[in-house]
């Protein structure tokens, strides 16, 4: 996307599961200028709670690393995440993302992380190399506000 | 962020979970209810969404996990008044096929409650 932003922001954190919640609210808060529907607002906080999940569980599995988010809006009304981090990154991405593959079943963890993301936003990308990292983006263009 | 879990008369455990489930949350509310089922022995085992404020796959999860345990004891498990955007996250794991969402649970509850979970009696005689 090479067109200029309206508005952005970048926080980074680490990877406490207590900022699960701090992080998808902050995304919400930041992207609540464009005046999103609250279905809106329900489906890009549970992708962002998912991307950062993942590299809270998965990244970094046993220390405490950084996650960085960025969002960017657009005059559209397109909204731009990228979660990143510096983790142990996906070997197989196409295998991590199929519905139900878990690597932490005892977890309870569903699998469902990347069907969640996909379903819930336009387009999602993940670029990923092992022992350098995995970054998530997650596009949504908001539907247009009734006049 | 507590999950109110009570036993009603036969064999029937109704969990209120309280606030956002995610990853960080899922595993306590998970101990709470499991202590109930391990401790009464329910048949039916109620999970209540109606105030529950955010929800991501991890509330699969939790559901998947809960549904196992019953069923390996014989009993079922009913979701109650899930939020639409909650029952847009389960019916996308198909965990909806599995068991009954419903939206009124009284049917299901026989009154005259038999235990209150003790945290919440500590809870309020604390406020006093």
């Amino acid at each position: 996307m090479k067109r200029k932003p309206i508005n952005k922001m970048k926080m980074i954190f680490p990877t406490y599961s207590e900022n699960e919640r701090f992080s998808r609210s902050a995304v919400s808060s930041f992207i609540s200028q464009l005046d999103p529907l609250l279905d809106e607002i329900s489906d890009i906080k549970t992708a962002v709670s998912e991307g950062v999940t993942n590299a809270i569980v998965h990244a970094y599995p046993d220390s405490i690393g950084e996650v960085t988010i960025e969002v960017k809006i657009y005059t559209d009304r397109t909204v731009y995440i990228k979660i990143k981090d510096k983790g142990c990154g996906i070997e197989d991405v196409k295998k991590a993302m199929e519905p139900l593959f878990t690597s932490s079943p005892d977890e309870e963890r569903a699998g469902l992380g990347f069907a969640v993301m996909q379903s819930f936003m336009d387009k999602v990308t993940v670029r990923s190399r092992p022992a350098k990292g995995t970054a998530v983006t997650l596009i949504k263009t908001l539907r247009e506000k009734e006049q | 962020m507590f999950t109110d879990v009570r036993v009603y008369p036969e064999r029937t455990v109704f969990a209120s979970i309280k606030g956002d489930i995610d990853h960080h949350t899922a595993k306590s509310i998970r101990t709470q209810i499991d202590r109930t089922i391990n401790d009464s022995d329910p048949k039916l085992l109620i999970m209540d969404f109606s105030e529950v404020t955010f929800m991501d796959s991890s509330g699969i999860g939790l559901v998947m996990g809960r549904y196992k345990l019953m069923t390996e004891r014989g009993g079922e498990v009913i979701i109650s008044e899930p939020a639409g955007y909650i029952k847009k996250v389960f019916q996308l794991s198909g965990i909806d096929k599995l068991t009954k969402i419903v939206s009124d649970p009284t049917g299901y509850i026989k009154e005259d409650v038999d235990t209150i979970n003790e945290e919440e009696q500590t809870n309020e005689a604390k406020a006093y």
